[in-house]
């Protein structure tokens, strides 16, 4: 095969747009882990949920931009009911019974899914108006993946304003350093936990709905994505937004570059290199050294 | 009257405390006798010793791990591949199982333990995967998305002793055999020294640590024995089935060993066989009335973590103490 620099250079922004698709659910799993230490196992079952949502609204709207709307309130309200109904009455009591818990939940989604959408799964066509190919330089790609990569950039530096530059943000920030002095300084912290596993939910459903045109839609199209996550947290280091992106966007260019190179070693490669940060680096990109022992 | 039949109650019950291997397979010994359906009591029999396995870590080692699905379909593909595909003897082909099963253990054990607390339980998901891949990929050996077929064993010879495998109620005892020393072994870990560790670790971190106990180590080789017990139970599987599927090693298998262990209570000792007995059963009459089992799982998960982490036969154990 001959592989030229173009198609390198192709395969790089392929890579990036899927690693975009990766920072959106690495990032919500890294917020919901550095707040409230609990490792969400129905992390990808949201990012199914979103999915389903996006083609449902799609198919009865036919607006896309409409989707983008509706499917992070879907998802962050089913957030938030599980926050409050089933993880609250778990605080204290060790951090492995939220995962068990959670585990289950997304059991629950999963199933409620096919009951309503059925098991054999969706096609998700790309929008109109985002078909086609542009000419980046370096040849013709995909407009929707370029949209995806300019839509993941403008959310994360909204986020990233959010955070360092809110109010609500500093006490995020503050949070996810030491919860008790922010109790001590009268500020009910359970609400905040409340709204960050809200905004992580409507994070992962968001990226269901943007990958479902590149991934196509399934019941169980979140476990590989669910696996996907936590290669991302731990190569870009526990609790790590910073992290999360990076590996995020990482994980994507090796997956793809992997892909042009040798096809059926793709889905291995992500294990490697998560295999190599543990031997390497095992606080991860990012990690902070002792964080949760 | 009534003192003299708690005080019999009591002594038996401190023999079986006592003797809790023996105690373990004279209670799976008797059970296919009162319950007629063979083939579900093979069933209960291994994925009871399947969450037996996954109790060592879960239950005693207190390290929640989400792998263990890698080392029961490990031990399945060895034993089954040896089997089906170079015609080895059965006795063999477990031993293959087996030891394969430990060395997926050993290998994901020391990635895993590279990290501490609640990184395990990512580490061991993502990594089973990772096997998960690795065995679908290698279709050559292993059948790929058709599963392997063949793994055929019809006839054990023991010496004098012939088993016929086609026979259910012969198949179960000599599963119960191998699922006997199995248990054994557990017990006999559990109650030496090193067994005290495994709970010392489990209860104080730091103070093990203190103490001069290599904690790495510890959940290291507490990996690989439940690795390897679980790994027996696959093979054995492989042999009830003659078949091995691809989803044995899938997340849900792992899930499985977890939702098991604690319906039955984690760290009992009889526990795990306690919980496939009763979820096994309902799965065998539900089924047969619903689609919508796996939101019947789900829901018992979460009822189990919010309400009853105690398990079944946690709760007995907690009352009878009182």
């Amino acid at each position: 095969m001959d592989i030229s620099l173009t198609l390198i250079a192709q395969q790089l922004v392929a890579g990036v747009s899927l690693g975009s698709i990766y920072v959106l659910v690495g990032v919500g799993l890294s917020l919901i882990f550095g707040l409230l230490t609990i490792v969400n196992f129905a992390h990808g079952a949201l990012f199914m949920v979103g999915a389903y949502v996006g083609t449902y609204v799609f198919l009865k709207t036919g607006n896309f931009w409409l989707c983008l709307v509706a499917v992070p309130l879907a998802t962050g309200f089913i957030g938030l009911v599980a926050e409050r109904l089933l993880i609250r009455p778990l605080y204290g009591r060790g951090p492995d019974y939220p995962l068990l818990l959670t585990f289950g939940l997304a059991y629950v989604l999963m199933d409620v899914v096919r009951m309503l959408f059925g098991v054999q799964g969706e096609r998700f066509d790309t929008p109109e108006a985002l078909q086609g190919a542009v000419d980046i330089g370096v040849g013709m790609f995909p407009l929707y993946r370029l949209v995806l990569i300019a839509f993941t950039a403008a959310l994360m530096l909204a986020l990233w304003l959010f955070i360092e530059k809110t109010r609500f943000g500093l006490i995020i920030r503050a949070g996810a350093r030491d919860a008790q002095v922010l109790r001590v300084l009268g500020i009910d912290v359970s609400r905040v936990w409340l709204a960050i596993f809200g905004l992580g939910s409507a994070l992962a459903g968001l990226a269901g709905l943007l990958a479902a045109p590149m991934r196509g839609v399934s019941p169980e199209m979140g476990i590989p994505v669910l696996v996907e996550a936590f290669v991302i947290t731990v190569v870009g280091g526990m609790g790590s937004l910073g992290g999360a992106i990076a590996a995020g966007l990482l994980l994507g260019i090796v997956v793809s570059m992997t892909t042009l190179f040798q096809p059926e070693m793709a889905e291995l490669s992500m294990f490697a290199l998560m295999a190599l940060t543990l031997i390497v680096k095992p606080q991860g990109l990012f990690g902070r050294k002792g964080l949760l022992s | 009257m009534s003192g003299q039949r708690s005080a019999f109650f009591r002594t038996g019950a401190d023999w079986a405390a006592r003797h809790r291997a023996a105690a373990t397979t004279l209670v799976l010994a008797l059970f296919p006798l009162i319950f007629p359906f063979h083939t579900l009591a093979i069933n209960i029999l291994l994925f009871g010793l399947f969450a037996a396995g996954y109790n060592l870590t879960f239950g005693y080692t207190g390290k929640l791990s989400f792998g263990h699905a890698a080392f029961f379909g490990g031990g399945a593909y060895g034993c089954g591949i040896l089997i089906a595909n170079y015609d080895v003897h059965w006795a063999l082909a477990i031993a293959g199982g087996i030891l394969l099963g430990g060395l997926i253990a050993l290998v994901i054990g020391l990635l895993a333990t590279r990290t501490r607390g609640i990184y395990f339980a990512m580490i061991t998901l993502a990594l089973a995967q990772c096997v998960y891949f690795v065995f679908f990929h290698a279709a050559s050996l292993t059948g790929g998305d058709n599963g392997l077929r063949g793994v055929n064993v019809v006839r054990v010879e023991l010496g004098p002793l012939q088993i016929n495998l086609l026979n259910p109620l012969a198949k179960y005892y000599f599963m119960l055999g191998l699922v006997g020393v199995a248990v054994w072994a557990l017990a006999r870990i559990l109650r030496s020294p090193f067994g005290a560790v495994l709970e010392a670790v489990r209860e104080n971190e730091g103070r093990a640590r203190a103490c001069g106990v290599n904690i790495e180590a510890t959940r290291l080789l507490s990996l690989v024995i439940s690795g390897m017990v679980c790994a027996l139970a696959g093979a054995l599987n492989a042999i009830n089935l003659s078949t091995v599927a691809i989803d044995s090693l899938s997340y849900q298998t792992s899930g499985l060993a977890m939702m098991l262990t604690l319906l039955g209570g984690m760290g009992t000792f009889f526990g795990p066989f306690v919980g496939s007995a009763v979820f096994l059963g309902i799965e065998h009459i539900v089924t047969g009335y619903t689609e919508r089992w796996q939101l019947i799982v789900g829901i018992v998960f979460i009822v189990l973590v919010l309400f009853f982490p105690k398990g079944i036969w946690g709760t007995i154990l907690q009352r009878y103490a009182k």
